[in-house]
C-alpha cells in the first residue's frame, strides 16, 4: 500500500514538474533576452501571488518527487534499506522544502 | 571454432568443429560427449518448448537450443556461461529454486470460484482483459528475462519479470477470484514498483513477450486499487 502511494505520488509530481520546468525555463530564456537587472526581476516577483503560488507548487513537487526517486537508488547502490533510510529521506524532503521556500519567499517578500 | 566454457572458477577452452545450422546446444553437447564428459549442463526438449537449456552466450542470456552459432559467434569464438542472477550448482547448471519460489510469492497460481457442478465461465476472446492476459500467457519459465534483469541483480528480493508477468495474466483473468490478494502480493519494493522499465526482459524474451508491459499494467492496477482503498 505505502509503496503504491509513493509510486502514485511520484507520477503525479512528475506530471506537475514537467509543466513547471518548461514554464520555468521558457520564462528565463524569454526574460533574459533583452538583459534584466536584479532590481527589475524583484520588481516583477515582489508581491506577485501568482508567481508565489507557481513556485511554491514547484518546490513542494520537488520535495515529494526527489526523495521517492532517491529511495531505490540508496537501496540498490548502497544497500541502505529499512527505517533509517525512510527517516533520512523524510529529512531530505523537509530540507528541500526549507531551502526552496527560503528562495521563493526571499524573492517574493 | 574456439569455445570458452565457464567452469567453477575460470573459463576452459575447447576447439569444436563448425557445422551448418549448428546450435549452441549442439556445441555444448559436443564438448560433453567428445571432449570432457565431466561438463554439467541442462537441456530436455531441444526445440524451444521446455526452457531448460538457457545459458549466457557471449554475455547474453539465450535458449541455446534455438540459437544458431552463425548468429552469435564473434570472430569464430563463443563464450558460454551459466545464467546470471542465479547461484551456480556446477558449470552451466544453475539453482532455479528462488526463481520458482518467487512465482509462488507473486501468487502465480490460478484461483477460480467455480466447481465441477457449475457451468463453464464464458470468456470473450476479444475482450480487452482477455487480450491483455493472452499477451503474456505463453511464458514457459525459462528464466532468460530474470537473468537479463538489472533490477534482480541490484535487488535480490525483487520478484522478477517472469513472476510478475504471470501474476498479471491472472489479474486480467475474468475467472480469478483473488485479484486483490494478488495485487497486494505484487505491490511494493520487491514487486512491480521496483521495476525501472529498462526493458531488458522484453528485449531478451525468446517468446517475444513483454513482461515490461505486464509490470506497467500491475502498477496501474495497484494504483487504482489503492485509490479505491482496496489494497
Amino acid at each position: 500500500m505505502t509503496q503504491t502511494v509513493l509510486w502514485l505520488a511520484q507520477r503525479i509530481t512528475a506530471a506537475i514538474l514537467a509543466v513547471c520546468v518548461v514554464v520555468h525555463l521558457a520564462t528565463i530564456i524569454y526574460a533574459v533576452q533583452g538583459g534584466l537587472t536584479a532590481a527589475e526581476i524583484l520588481g516583477r516577483t515582489r508581491g506577485n501571488t501568482a508567481w508565489l503560488a507557481f513556485y511554491s507548487l514547484f518546490v513542494v513537487a520537488v520535495a515529494i518527487h526527489a526523495p521517492i526517486g532517491l529511495r531505490p537508488v540508496l537501496g540498490e547502490w548502497l544497500k541502505w534499506r529499512g527505517v533509517s533510510r525512510e527517516i533520512a529521506l523524510s529529512f531530505f524532503s523537509i530540507f528541500l522544502v526549507l531551502l526552496g521556500m527560503r528562495a521563493v519567499i526571499g524573492v517574493f517578500a | 571454432m574456439r569455445v570458452l566454457v565457464k567452469r567453477s572458477s575460470a573459463f576452459q577452452e575447447f576447439e569444436v568443429p563448425r557445422h551448418p545450422s549448428q546450435t549452441v546446444l549442439d556445441v555444448v553437447t559436443y564438448i560433453q560427449r567428445k571432449l570432457d564428459p565431466t561438463l554439467a549442463y541442462r537441456y530436455a526438449c531441444r526445440v524451444g518448448m521446455c526452457g531448460s537449456c538457457a545459458m549466457t552466450v557471449n554475455g547474453v542470456p539465450r535458449w541455446t537450443c534455438r540459437t544458431h552459432v552463425d548468429r552469435v559467434a564473434r570472430n569464430d569464438e563463443l563464450r558460454i556461461g551459466p545464467l546470471k542472477n542465479f547461484p551456480v550448482i556446477r558449470d552451466l547448471v544453475t539453482d532455479m529454486r528462488e526463481f520458482f519460489d518467487k512465482w509462488a510469492r507473486a501468487q502465480g497460481r490460478f484461483q477460480g470460484g467455480r466447481t465441477r457442478h457449475d457451468d463453464f465461465e464464458k470468456v470473450a476472446p476479444d475482450s480487452p482483459e482477455r487480450k491483455a492476459a493472452d499477451a503474456g500467457i505463453e511464458c514457459i519459465g525459462c528464466a532468460v528475462c530474470y537473468s537479463a534483469c538489472n533490477v534482480v541483480a541490484a535487488n535480490p528480493e525483487y520478484l522478477g519479470p517472469a513472476a510478475l508477468n504471470r501474476a498479471w495474466t491472472l489479474v486480467k483473468d475474468a475467472r480469478s477470484v483473488d485479484v486483490i490478494d494478488k495485487l497486494r502480493a505484487v505491490a511494493g519494493d520487491a514487486g512491480c514498483h521496483a521495476c525501472h522499465t529498462h526493458m531488458d526482459c522484453t528485449e531478451r524474451c525468446p517468446k517475444r513477450l513483454s513482461p515490461t508491459a505486464a509490470i506497467a499494467g500491475l502498477k496501474r492496477a495497484t494504483a487504482k486499487a489503492a485509490l479505491k482503498g482496496e489494497l
